[in-house]
């Protein structure tokens, strides 16, 4: 498990409320307030989950089950320049796998991971649909194509 | 009603539309086998995720192999349920799901009831093809006061999922992550003891193999018997005599109370007693607090609080410790029957022997887990010494009596112990859903009218529909009485009352479908219900069989009252056998 224990403001219980609503509190809406909670809030530790349990009628060990089904939902909370490697089949057989371990060496990060001073972290996903430019690597919203290993330390040197 | 023809292994048969190729082979006798699926017929529970895949057979004209429990008979189809191409895949399923299943069988506590197991003996397995390079999934072992989690033994059936969400609506268990590292666990993987969990045991009651077992008191009980400071008193729940034959090689429903007294005597207990004398006394308390809120109520007392809920079963009463915290003013306050039975023995008892609570050592056999638990929490102990010291259930009771080699099936059969061993039909009737109401009505009608009862069966009051409900005239008062087992069948009920709904007197809640015969700790029924309707009526046979059959006749809990407690809640009545509840419901805490 590796939620961090946090408590929530009155703010944050009213915002989620009202994304709950916003959706009726309908259960079957589950992945929609998820969905939109992280927007909000750039990730969904457990005490988001208690509140959206209490307002959805969903137990909230069934919410945890969801979050951590779905690999687009974390419990930690992205850094500032959130990096996603795609490892879908195109980007992953051009090679993007020894682009991944470059980027874990230099940031000394494992694929779930934030970095210490919250600038960066780093995930996987599968397929960003831009297969041309395999392997693609994105960060925040701006992506870069054919990614090579040797490529990675001047990517992560436009953030410093 | 459209019926289906089809051929099943050559087979022709005729089914209803919408049966699954599985049950429409049960019809001509092919047991096709299974291992995820599970259903209890006469309870509407039914665990079908076709996750598995042992059940598959092969379908003429179809390129895919179909798994049988989840596929519906068609017109005109040919099903072939053993050709090689199914057995082979049997086999293979088989093997993977070995692969990843710990090779203890030996030392496990499921060994030789464990449907993995049979399945794999049925199947013919004999060796695991991979297994020295194939990676096992493992994860930490979670032993909570009633239930151990061994995860490592989970083969994912989700079972226990399906009854602690759909039949229970407990939600503390979920399947959680994905592939190698998926397992059923509750919210953040925490362990069941920081969960909603109530410890109902339906989960461990489903699990077909070793992932999900109760905590084993059985070491415990051996030392108290073994210390010859100690003296040891036992009482045996009703369920318990109903079904513990089975672990003997009997037939469902089958009684064995008086063989399970002489087992007792002879595993050294000093009292044999009855939790069914504690029953008695329960009817009583509960009877008389029924009808004191019934005559204030009627007397226009609005602080008088109805329906009144039973309180016997602790599943039900961590239930709504935990999601009804509100209504904690509207169950009884009447502590259960082990309770009160430990108590009354740790006290009256002790003191008529002559010697202190800290000498005498209570145990309970149980068809409960949730009765591990119960027996554990602070208000029911004093200075520390609990008045129930360990809980056991049918299940461990049976396999002590195995282990000190006691011949059971042909044991005569002994009597219960005096005082606490003496009780009624209606104390016998505790064990089964609408026991306990029909057992209060049978003494609150005599209290409240001042007549006898002409018929003191109260055939309306029983059943197994997970809600009931029925009106008993209380010489012309019409008492509304409502019956729920199973916990989603309790919540029902309890919304009602919540939202002001609700126009019943009294509710009966058993937590465990079927009621106390039903319950965790009982022998595997492994989705049988006839095995349970078989206990049910074991129960009423033995109601019918007692010369007394109302708490309130019971000689040995008059003389209780004269002797020791007064009157049914009386000051001590209420300071050694009623309890308070508490708000256990989680808080969403809000930073300052």
């Amino acid at each position: 498990m590796s939620s961090i224990k946090i408590e929530l403001r009155q703010e944050d219980v009213d915002k989620i409320k009202d994304i709950c609503a916003s959706f009726n509190n309908e259960p079957q809406e589950l992945i929609n307030v998820l969905h939109k909670c992280q927007e909000h809030f750039g990730y969904l530790p457990a005490e988001i989950q208690e509140v959206v349990s209490q307002e959805l009628s969903i137990p909230v060990a069934k919410i945890y089950g969801v979050i951590t089904f779905y690999s687009f939902f974390t419990m930690t909370p992205k850094g500032k320049h959130p990096i996603s490697i795609c490892m879908g089949t195109a980007c992953y057989v051009r090679g993007a796998e020894k682009v991944l371990d470059e980027f874990k060496k230099e940031l000394g990060l494992e694929v779930g991971q934030t970095s210490k001073d919250g600038k960066f972290s780093l995930s996987s996903l599968r397929c960003v649909g831009a297969c041309g430019l395999a392997p693609v690597v994105m960060i925040g919203d701006k992506t870069y194509g054919r990614v090579a290993p040797d490529d990675v330390k001047d990517i992560l040197r436009e953030y410093e | 009603m459209e019926t289906i023809r089809l051929t099943i292994d050559n087979k022709t048969v005729e089914v209803p539309k919408g049966t699954t190729i599985n049950k429409a082979a049960k019809e001509i006798g092919i047991d096709i086998p299974v291992l995820c699926w599970m259903e209890l017929h006469d309870l509407n529970i039914e665990n079908r995720p076709a996750g598995c895949r042992i059940c598959v057979v092969e379908i003429d004209g179809r390129r895919n192999l179909a798994p049988s429990c989840a596929t519906k008979c068609e017109e005109g189809m040919v099903v072939r349920t053993h050709t090689t191409r199914v057995l082979n895949a049997r086999r293979t399923v088989m093997e993977f799901i070995l692969s990843d299943h710990p090779k203890d069988c030996l030392t496990c506590p499921k060994s030789g009831n464990c449907e993995l197991q049979t399945l794999a003996h049925q199947l013919g397995i004999r060796e695991i093809p991979g297994q020295e390079i194939a990676a096992m999934s493992t994860y930490r072992k979670d032993t909570s006061p009633s239930i151990i989690r061994d995860l490592d033994k989970c083969i994912l059936c989700r079972r226990c999922e399906m009854m602690c969400n759909e039949v229970q609506t407990v939600g503390a268990l979920s399947a959680v992550n994905r592939g190698f590292m998926a397992v059923v666990a509750p919210a953040f993987e925490q362990n069941l003891e920081h969960s909603t969990c109530t410890y109902c045991g339906q989960c461990v009651a489903v699990c077909p193999t070793g992932a999900l077992t109760e905590v084993d008191h059985t070491p415990e009980v051996l030392r108290a018997l073994a210390d010859p400071t100690k003296t040891v008193v036992v009482q045996t729940a009703p369920a318990v005599r109903a079904a513990m034959g089975e672990l003997f090689g009997m037939k469902p429903g089958t009684l064995v109370t008086g063989k399970m007294v002489s087992a007792l005597r002879a595993l050294g207990f000093d009292y044999v007693f009855d939790t069914d004398f504690a029953a008695d006394l329960t009817i009583m308390e509960e009877g008389t607090e029924l009808l004191d809120r019934l005559n204030r109520f009627l007397q226009g007392d609005k602080t008088a609080r109805l329906p009144i809920l039973t309180s016997c079963c602790p599943g039900w009463v961590n239930f709504f410790e935990e999601y009804f915290p509100d209504l904690k003013d509207v169950p009884s306050t009447a502590k259960s029957p082990q309770q009160m039975f430990g108590a009354i023995a740790k006290s009256y008892f002790a003191d008529k022997i002559g010697i202190s609570r800290k000498d005498m050592v209570v145990i309970s056999i149980m068809p409960c887990l949730a009765k591990k638990y119960e027996c554990q929490r602070d208000e029911f102990s004093e200075d520390g010494n609990p008045d129930v010291d360990f809980s056991i259930s049918t299940r461990e009771l049976a396999a002590f009596i195995k282990q000190a080699n006691i011949d059971f099936n042909n044991l005569e059969d002994g009597d219960f112990d005096a005082p606490l061993g003496e009780s009624t039909g209606a104390g016998v009737i505790f064990g089964t859903t609408g026991g306990v109401i029909e057992a209060a009505v049978r003494t609150a009608y005599e209290i409240h009218t001042g007549k006898k009862l002409e018929k003191v069966d109260f055939t309306e009051l029983r059943g197994f529909e997970g809600v009931r409900s029925a009106t008993i005239d209380f010489d012309g008062f019409p008492l509304n009485i409502g019956i729920a087992h199973g916990l989603g069948n309790a919540r029902k009920l309890l919304n009602d009352v919540r939202s002001g709904k609700s126009l019943f007197h009294a509710i009966e809640v058993m937590a465990c479908p079927g009621g106390c015969i039903g319950g965790g700790g009982q022998p595997l029924h492994h989705g049988n219900s006839e095995i349970l309707k078989a206990r049910a009526a074991a129960i009423y046979e033995e109601d019918r069989n007692k010369p007394i059959r109302k708490s309130h006749e019971n000689p040995f809990i008059i003389k209780l009252y004269e002797e020791f407690l007064g009157k049914p809640n009386s000051e001590k009545a209420h300071h050694l056998l009623h309890t308070q509840y508490f708000d256990k419901k989680k808080k969403i805490v809000v930073k300052q």
